[in-house]
């Protein structure tokens, strides 16, 4: 059985074990070598391999973006983390005007080697501004890659990959999940990039998710169980380039399909495989397929409504239940939970970030 | 003092080419509202330390005691139709500007009757009605929006001054030196109040700027005034301030000016935190040593402005008047479930 180590660790390990293979990574971010250390992500690291390589910056994402971007195209890897990926909204101009086009519109003569690292805030009320989940967003954009690992094995695996790819990654952290714990080989691997995961088998309804989302998709799994009824869990862990032959392969298998999108619901990557969906296997689906996900608004910071904001296990099992042509009835089940705060992932998570 | 690269200035309070402000006697009353007000903000914040460990305020808090000298000061020196903007470190400018502090209080418990709904918590606050136009959380990202706000007063011939409050770390956003030149470009009527507290989270200024860096340099190279004192001296906030707002008002254009300060607590959260090592003990109780509030009622004693029973008997009306903010926002009821959805366009369309 391999060591298990929360998922923050393996981002940890995966970036230590990266500066340690090439001298040309290096890793910026607002809070690197504090205390703190991003959430315990960069623990350490500058004391490791020195305040060259491991540094921290000015609160000026854009132009420190652009850096990234420049010391890329001159052969450096830079990882660059924020806290928040509300914060690398003001870096779009460089991610998204230069970097993601800078390949091909030097038609492939210059290439641009480096990872966003981005932290998606949920709980204690964070509100409007400190919790919006963004892959949808990045996905969207060709000559972007957009990873979001739901387990440390592959958190630890895709950001290997992520630095040794020589093209923009986006790299999504649920802050959800950093305290999970997983199964993580010592040695330093890669998880291929593209290819999405099985996270459990089963025969009646697909259930598609990646980052926090699959593990919701797990427990509605397990919910399902007692209704008779056999999800499949499809983890993508990359969103761009989307391993359409997976999801395919899967919702043809059982005839079902269930997208769960932890994003906003219109033009979101949920949207995007019912499209593929109903693009590909129109005749072999037998439900209309659908979408899980949170309703367009802004997140609100109060408990009060931010419980009626975010979809659980209970939505995603209600969701097949109606596909299978059965009565939902775990959300009823679990309506009192609506009374208490349901903002942190567990007792050991409170605020104040 | 760090060294200056722009014009050679006096440090501290700096003085006007017309009125001398520094000599100017400062209004008796006002002199002892600028104590009432930074120490009705401090109480209030010490309350919100002492119960958020209750897990009731369920949203993040950064507390700004020991910086309370900026905002009465620069507030003070404001109208009532003048407008502020603050960014996620904004209680203290919220309540200076004459925001309500029950609503306050209740946008951090979450409920409806906060000034927000619910739906901001304490890095969203905003009241209208004492034209303090809000506060964001995403850094540097209200300074633009105040000088559009400054704009609209400009464009409409309004008498009416902006503030905006922004920290050191802000001013290595690129839209602070943008919204600099726009507003010196049109002489706005705005004043950059930059709280130069040392950090940013746990980052110290000299791991994000360069030594030397001057920002009222910076400032003054786009065209704005641009002057610094003591943050923790209010009645020298109080007088750039004033001066400041004059001449905006006078339609000499914008300001920048710098106070520097110190937070006392974590930068998020209601503990102390220096054991995390990040800053020295020593500068910790140097900063603290300069408590604006404590300053300001030694002068006023010194200077037989206050009654022996004074500050007792103000602490207890400041006590019962807290006390009540935090009744009113624990008996307030939650948004209801349907609330999720409301606001979302300003013509109640739906999605
Ligand atoms: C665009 C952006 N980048 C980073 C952050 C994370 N952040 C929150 S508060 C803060 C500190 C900013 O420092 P300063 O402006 O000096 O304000 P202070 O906290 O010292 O009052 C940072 C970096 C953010 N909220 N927004
Ligand atoms: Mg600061």
């Amino acid at each position: 059985m391999a060591r298990e180590i929360k998922f923050a660790e393996a981002v940890l390990e995966a970036t230590d074990q990266c500066l340690a293979e090439d001298p040309s990574v290096y890793l910026m971010g607002l809070g690197v070598p504090d205390p703190k250390g991003v959430f315990g992500t960069t623990l350490g690291l500058q004391e490791k391999h020195g305040p060259r390589r491991v540094m921290d910056m000015p609160t000026s994402e854009n132009a420190m973006t652009g850096v990234a971007v420049g010391s890329a195209i001159a052969g450096m890897r830079p990882i660059m983390v924020h806290q928040r990926v509300d914060f690398f909204l003001l870096a779009f101009d460089q991610i998204i005007n230069h970097a993601s086009k800078w390949h091909y519109m030097s038609a492939g003569k210059t290439r641009v080697p480096m990872v966003v690292r981005l932290i998606i805030g949920r709980g204690w009320g964070q509100g409007p501004q400190h919790s919006q989940s963004l892959e949808s967003v990045f996905a969207h954009f060709p000559g972007l890659k957009v990873l979001m690992p739901a387990t440390p094995g592959d958190a630890k695996g895709l950001l290997v990959a992520a630095v040794r790819d020589d093209n923009p990654v986006v790299f999504l952290e649920h802050r959800w999940l950093h305290g999970v714990f997983g199964p993580v080989p010592e040695e330093p691997y890669a998880v291929p990039i593209g290819k999405a995961r099985i996270a459990r088998p089963g025969t009646d309804v697909t259930l598609v998710a990646a980052g926090y989302m699959t593990l919701e998709s797990l427990q509605a799994a397990r919910m399902l169980e007692e209704d008779g009824v056999s999800a499949e869990v499809v983890d993508l862990r990359t969103l761009r380039p989307l391993d359409a032959g997976a999801v395919l392969a899967s919702a043809e298998k059982t005839g079902r399909l269930v997208a769960v999108d932890n994003g906003w619901r219109s033009f979101g990557f949920g949207a995007e495989i019912v499209a593929l969906a109903a693009e590909k296997l129109f005749g072999a689906l037998k439900a209309a397929p659908a979408r899980v996900s949170p309703p367009d608004v802004p997140i609100p910071s109060t408990w009060g409504l931010s419980n009626h904001y975010y979809p659980t296990a209970a939505h995603i099992a209600d969701a097949a239940l109606g596909m299978m042509g059965k009565k939902p009835r775990h959300r009823a089940a679990r309506r009192a939970d609506l009374d208490k705060p349901q903002d942190t992932p567990n007792k050991a998570f409170t605020g104040p970030f | 003092m760090k060294a200056k690269t722009g014009a050679a200035r006096p440090a501290g309070p700096a003085r006007s080419a017309g009125v001398n402000h520094r000599d100017a006697a400062l209004d008796a009353g006002l002199r002892k509202s600028l104590w009432r007000g930074m120490l009705r903000i401090r109480m209030v914040e010490e309350e919100i330390a002492r119960r958020y460990p209750e897990q009731e305020m369920r949203c993040p808090v950064h507390l700004s005691i020991g910086q309370e000298g900026v905002a009465v000061g620069v507030c003070s020196a404001l109208e009532q139709r003048d407008y502020a903007m603050s960014a996620h470190r904004a209680h203290a400018h919220y309540l200076a500007k004459g925001g309500d502090l029950k609503a306050m209080i209740a946008e951090m418990y979450g409920r409806r009757t906060g000034c927000a709904g619910g739906k901001g918590g304490s890095m969203h606050l905003v009241d209208p009605a004492a034209n303090m136009l809000g506060a964001v959380p995403i850094v540097g990202g209200s300074i633009p929006i105040a000088v559009g706000a400054a704009f609209a007063s400009w464009m409409k011939n309004e008498d009416r001054v902006t503030a905006v409050f922004l920290g050191d770390g802000a001013t290595e956003e690129g839209v602070f030196a943008e919204s600099l030149n726009f507003a010196a470009l049109k002489g706005l009527p705005v004043l950059f109040i930059c709280e130069n507290n040392l950090y940013s989270v746990y980052s110290p200024l000299s791991v994000r700027q360069a030594a030397g860096r001057d920002r009222t340099a910076i400032a003054r190279a786009h065209g704005l005034e641009a002057r610094e004192a003591d943050g923790n001296d209010v009645e020298a906030v109080y007088r750039l301030s004033r001066e400041a707002a004059e001449r905006a008002r006078a339609g000499k254009g914008p300001s920048y000016l710098e106070f520097s300060t110190y937070r006392w607590l974590e930068h998020c959260g209601p503990s102390y935190d220096n054991h995390m090592g990040y800053r020295s003990e020593e500068e910790f109780a140097a900063w603290r040593a300069q408590c604006p509030v404590l300053r300001q009622q030694t002068i006023l004693e010194r200077d037989g402005l206050l009654a022996a029973e004074e500050p007792a008997a103000l602490k207890r009306a400041l006590a019962a008047e807290i006390e009540e903010a935090f009744a009113f926002a624990k008996s307030s009821p939650y948004p209801a479930p349907a609330e999720l959805m409301t606001d979302l366009y300003a013509d109640g369309a739906g999605n």
